[in-house]
């Protein structure tokens, strides 16, 4: 009798499927019973579809030209310009929008890149213990010394004022996380029973990782991404507030804010507010997703 | 004229308990009632899920979140404390009524001496002031029969055995002399020696003290040997209750029956454990049934010989797999830990081999070895007169022996891939070191699915959809999905319920038949290599301290260390016969 | 040798290699700045010929592994280069100016603390009420906000709206004067002189600026506090003390709470990092004078030597105070103490 399990309640047994046909449900068919029970990760995917659907649009849902200058200087928000206008008479609202397409794709840009990456090491310093894991961990522990915004100033400063190296930086201060994540995991697993039955039915050591460990490390990986993505927005805004990578008149998120900064002492609130509630909005919808996130892609949440 | 019954302790009447879920309640529990009386041991015995465990907290009103009793009484020593107020509770908690867990380390504050924990709860109850504590402490210690108590007393919970902790959770539970003393499981998890050791304690104790006890435990041999009376729990009700004579002797209802004779005890046979056959196992047809269950005293050409093992003839068969030496140790934090020291043993072509040994000795670790999951340090392992050790353990994987050699495990939780389908994980073996076509496998699968007697259906189940007594036939399956020659099997058993066990059990025993296979089969428990194996070896601390064959190791035993085994076990009452006063450990 | 001791010095021996990994990866960041330090030094008249001299005085010509030798053992004198822009030395520079972020980074520690601890813990013991959903709301909006813009909605609200906050120029309305320097924290210091005008002033420069930062580190505090709370009072050993009839306030504080503390105690290097990023934010948006803001300025205009000099000192600061942590970790937990195999 295994000696940490709890006792199950007498009422509730392993539960039989739920599907008449007596097997467990399709991936698709939970993914959509998990949206349904959960209306909280409900609305984060109709929040992302949202964030989706404007950053594809971009111009062509833009009112105005995002980077057109006009007279119409530092106006509130009206019903012609919804957000107001700027101290060059640019829309508000059109420039927030055509934003979400830079800010989103640099977010997506470094968390891939940092996922990939930071799974490969972790992966490997997770199931061959020894030399090359002390090296890994010694670079990932290198990278976690510093404050990982100020060691992103330092590197896209260092390598130059643009959006592939604030993409790069964010990919950079990220892959630790990633790391740790997966060689938890995989440590967690690599001697487990089924890796050992693995083994005995002919799998080599790379595909015992590659094929049995690691798609079990997916559910807390996805979580990770998924709150990963809200802090790459967050970071690539600071890095641009400050004047990195980003520059006028590019809009974006951060700069925004940036300029909008001045304003706020003397009143036009609608400047720095905007953007700022859009960037909130985007982080919360992937904080939101996290966990929905998971319970989709673990099966044994499928009842 | 029969004196009036002494007032009981504790009275128990109709209780129901609900747990609130997502969906809607659940009645765990329903229509329990039971008694205890002064100074008597009532066992409550059933396999998991059957509610002994939530009755008890319920009583105790310490109940998980959610879960909340519906109905009934109970009533000690006339307060009833379902209605009592929490704090009256909390002060007949620990001085009145005291609780015993499973897992005795988890049930410790880790950061924490153990010495100020104690003390806690006699300052709780007033009978220490901060000044005393120590010395109550360390007088509650010695009840419980420390060696050195004052060692014990500063030490932390982590620094301390199993055993030794346990010990402690008693020190702690009868720190205040209570009357009552409630253990729920509390040798589950322990090795076999220490078990009784504990068991023997508890029952001292209690009788010292005139104590009540009640005992939860899914052993029902071990219920008998330590209660005066017992109650059987199924699926949230009593089904039956009686003493233990005459439960094993005449037991009314069909559960009862099946639980009676599924529990393990000298002299049964694999198919006296299931009495009903059910008609998902394949039976098997057995050259020589022995109903008798008494060994033949005269010395039999081949007393061992299960049905289907290959005898043993003189003539130099070379055997199946040859372990010569084989030695493995380790570093760990505190030093060397030598977990293999210097092992040989030998497998005849189709016969079974058991391994026996308590925690720490060694035998999984061998088991590992030969399934060449492991390399040893030293010694060699040939196999058909291959010497499989010329081959390092990671490499093992696509060698053309790999096939021949395969593992069954404990049912953990981790023995299957829990993205993977039970098909999925039946096939593996056949995609990875067989050249069968899809549709050969699929019909394999299916093939193997049946002979273990698993039906279709749950082949699309995923391993956390699966019951226990499922996963171990799957785990089975994926083993003998490539007809190996020589099947290891670790611990197989020994999370599964009592009934379950008697199923897999024979289950093996059949397919063992079918296929002439030979087995290495590591336990910890002398019954089933009984049962199970031809030949046994015993370990402890990674030596082999006794070797023979099943018949002279079990009536004759060589050592002592095999002797403290054998005399761990508590033995119940016979079975199907009208008993007499049995005491087995003369209570 | 004291087994407590050997760990701790173990801790201490194992950021070695981590420090030596910052000084190299700082050093390489620090060449790889755009801008040509020489050029500037020799000023804008200067010819090739005289940006060369420049150039060679400053070592700059020489081969990389030699201008590390240079820079490590500059580093152990104390030299961190000179700033361009401001002309002192970047050591001066960040003397002068860490006390600030200091006080800031630390009151607003203190604040988060003392609100997301008990918060974590309340959510946990009272599961379901107001005060949990309370502590999800706030954990899952926390992680949403960006700082900078948290800073200015603030200042929005409070100050042009509100008027309750002072303007966001700084440590000290320009009414007042510094207090004299003792510890460079301008609260210390001003009790110290007995100055009660001064203290209340720049509590008052503090508060907005130190909310700010204070609301970012909350939301990772209290998920954290109220995970691990929950964590340990549905563990097996808190079951056993209700068991023996412990009150609920034992079994929450004396139980439960020690050991749900632990995992908090690690959360706070993590929290530091992030903190000590975002304080650069905060520094801009309130104009606080302290090292952030002159990193800030420094990026600007390529002063390479500053922003080295601060990109340093961050990561060491940081370091030590992992380094802390993990010591008093290792004090605190009875299992690192003696060893714990299990």
């Amino acid at each position: 009798m295994s000696a940490s399990a709890p006792e199950p309640l007498p009422g509730a047994r392993v539960s039989a499927s739920t599907s008449a046909s007596g097997s467990a449900p399709g991936a698709f068919a939970h993914a959509r019973r998990v949206l349904r029970d959960n209306p909280v990760t409900l609305v984060g995917f109709v929040l992302l579809a949202l964030l989706l659907v404007v950053a594809v649009g971009g111009e062509a849902l833009a009112p105005y030209d995002p980077l057109a200058s006009s007279d119409a200087v530092l106006q509130a928000p009206s019903f012609a310009h919804w957000f107001g206008t700027d101290a060059l008479g640019r829309d508000v609202f059109s420039r927030v929008l055509v934003a979400t397409r830079l800010d989103l794709s640099i977010a997506v840009a470094a968390v891939s890149i940092a996922c990939v990456v930071g799974s490969a090491l972790g992966a490997v310093a997770g199931y061959f213990p020894g030399a090359l894991e002390s090296v890994i961990d010694r670079l990932l522990d290198t990278i976690m010394a510093f404050p990982l915004f100020v060691l992103a100033m330092g590197i896209v400063a260092a390598l130059g004022n643009t959006v592939e190296n604030i993409v790069y930086a964010t990919a950079v201060i990220n892959v630790p996380f990633y790391a740790r994540v997966v060689r938890a995991e995989v440590r967690i697993r690599r001697d487990a029973a089924f890796a050992r039955a693995a083994r005995l039915a002919g799998n080599p050591e790379w595909r015992v990782l590659l094929v049995h460990l690691l798609p079990n490390a997916l559910p807390p990986l996805t979580v990770q991404v998924s709150l990963n993505l809200g802090w790459a927005v967050l970071n690539a805004a600071g890095l641009s507030f400050i004047g990195l990578g980003v520059r006028p008149p590019t809009p974006e998120w951060g700069i925004m804010v940036a300029e909008g900064a001045n304003y706020i002492v003397s009143g036009e609130w609608w400047l720095a507010m905007f953007p700022g509630a859009a960037l909130m909005l985007a982080v919360f919808t992937f904080n939101l997703m996290g966990d929905g996130l998971r319970d989709i892609v673990d099966p044994a949440k499928r009842t | 004229m029969s004196p009036t019954p002494p007032p009981s302790l504790l009275r128990v009447r109709d209780l129901a308990v609900s747990f609130r879920t997502r969906d809607a309640d659940v009645e765990a529990v329903r229509g329990v009632d039971f008694e205890l009386a002064p100074g008597e041991t009532l066992g409550i015995v059933g396999e998991s899920g059957s509610g002994k465990s939530v009755s008890v907290q319920a009583m105790m009103r310490i109940l998980d979140a959610g879960g909340h009793i519906s109905c009934g009484e109970i009533l000690y020593s006339g307060i009833d404390l379902r209605r009592a107020a929490e704090r009256d509770l909390r002060d007949l908690r620990g001085r009145e009524l005291a609780m015993v867990f499973q897992d005795p380390r988890g049930a410790l504050n880790p950061i924490r001496t153990v010495g100020r924990q104690i003390g806690d709860v006699l300052r709780l109850h007033a009978r220490a002031t901060r000044t005393t504590a120590r010395a109550a402490a360390m007088r509650a210690l010695e009840a419980v029969r420390i060696q050195d108590p004052g060692r014990v007393l500063d030490a932390y919970p982590f620094e301390l055995s199993g055993g030794m902790c346990q010990r402690v959770v008693i020190a702690l539970a009868l720190a205040c002399d209570p009357r009552v003393l409630i253990a729920d499981e509390p040798t589950t998890g322990l090795d076999v020696t220490t078990q009784r050791a504990v068991m023997d304690l508890i029952a001292g104790l209690i009788r010292e003290r005139g104590m009540g006890a009640i005992l939860i435990t899914h052993d029902l041999a071990l219920a008998a040997g330590y209660c005066d009376r017992i109650v059987v729990m199924h699926d949230g009700r009593i089904v039956e209750r009686g003493t233990p004579a005459e439960l094993f002797g005449r037991p009314r209802e069909p559960y009862t029956r099946r639980l009676v004779a599924a529990t393990l005890r000298p002299g049964v046979s694999l198919e006296q454990l299931l009495p009903e056959v059910r008609p998902a196992r394949r039976t098997v047809a057995d050259p020589d049934p022995d109903p008798d269950p008494d060994p033949d005293p005269d010395p039999d050409p081949d007393p061992d010989s299960k049905p289907g093992s290959a005898p043993v003839d003189g003539a130099s068969v070379e055997p199946l797999l040859s372990a010569r030496s084989i030695s493995l140790s380790f570093d760990t934090p505190t030093g060397q830990v030598h977990a293999v020291r210097d092992v040989s043993f030998e497998i005849e072509r189709g016969r079974s081999l058991g391994l026996v040994g308590e925690s720490g000795s060694g035998k999984s670790t061998t088991a590992a070895i030969v399934a060449r999951l492991q390399d040893p340090d030293t010694g060699t392992l040939h196999f058909e007169g291959v010497d499989l050790t010329a081959v390092p353990a990671r490499r093992f994987a696509r060698h053309a022996l790999r096939p021949r050699i395969q593992m069954v495990f404990q049912d953990s939780g981790d023995s299957l891939n829990p993205r993977h389908r039970a098909r999925h994980s039946i096939a593996e073996p056949l995609e990875r070191l067989t050249r069968l076509g899809r549709r050969e496998r699929r019909d394999r699968v299916h093939a193997l699915a049946e002979s273990v007697g698993l039906p279709g259906s749950l082949l699309e189940r995923f391993p956390h959809q699966l019951s226990g007594g499922q996963r171990a036939r799957v785990n089975i399956a994926r083993a003998i999905a490539l007809d190996p020659a020589l099947l290891v099997l670790d611990e197989p058993t020994a999370a599964l319920d009592v009934s379950i066990q008697a199923v897999v059990l024979n289950l093996i025993a059949d397919l063992r038949a079918e296929r002439e296979l030979a087995c290495l089969f590591v336990t910890h428990d002398l019954e089933v290599v009984r049962l199970m194996c031809d030949d046994v070896l015993v370990m402890r601390a990674g030596e082999l301290v006794e070797r023979g064959t099943v018949h002279q190791v079990l009536e004759a035993p060589a050592h002592e260390y095999t002797r403290l085994l054998m005399a761990a076990r508590p033995v119940p009452p016979p079975v199907a016969v009208v008993a007499g006063p049995s005491g087995p450990f003369g209570k | 040798m004291n087994p407590t001791l050997a760990r701790v010095a173990g801790r201490v021996g194992s950021t070695l290699p981590v420090v030596a990994g910052v000084v190299v990866i700082s050093f390489l960041l620090s060449r790889a700045l755009p801008g040509d330090p020489a050029s500037y030094f020799a000023g804008q008249l200067a010819d090739a010929e005289s940006i060369a001299q420049v150039r060679a005085s400053m070592g700059l010509d020489k081969s990389l592994p030699a201008q590390f030798v240079d820079y490590v053992g500059a580093l152990l004198r104390g030299d961190l280069g000179r700033s361009m822009s401001t002309g002192q030395t970047v050591a001066t520079d960040l003397a002068r100016r860490l006390p600030a972020s200091l006080e800031l980074t630390l009151a607003a520690l203190v604040l988060s603390c003392a609100v997301a601890v008990p918060l974590g813990v309340l959510a946990a013991t009272r599961p379901g009420s107001w005060v949990d959903h309370l502590c999800r709301v706030l954990v899952t909006a926390g992680v949403s906000l960006p700082t900078f813009f948290t800073g200015i909605l603030l200042i929005y609200v409070f100050y042009y709206l509100l008027g309750w906050a002072p303007s966001p120029l700084g440590r000290l309305d320009f009414v007042y004067l510094e207090p004299a320097h003792v510890t460079g924290f301008y609260l210390i210091d001003a009790l110290i002189a007995r100055d009660a005008e001064t203290f209340f002033a720049a509590v008052r420069q503090l508060v907005l600026p130190a909310v700010t930062l204070a609301l970012f580190t909350l939301a990772p505090l209290a998920r954290m506090t109220r995970a691990s709370m929950l964590a340990a009072l549905g563990s097996a050993h808190v079951r056993t003390a209700r068991a023996v009839g412990a009150t609920r306030r034992s079994v929450v504080l004396g139980h439960a709470l020690g050991n749900a503390l632990l995992p908090v105690v690690t959360t706070l290097g993590m929290v530091f990092s992030f903190t000590l990023g975002a304080n650069v934010l905060v520094e801009k948006v309130f104009a606080w004078p302290g090292i952030g803001s002159y990193a800030v300025d420094a990026l600007v205009v390529s002063d390479y030597a500053a922003v080295q000099g601060f990109v340093l000192t961050m990561a060491l600061l940081f370091v030590a105070l992992n380094l802390l942590i993990d010591v008093v970790y290792t004090v605190i937990d009875p299992r690192m103490r003696r060893g714990a195999t299990r």
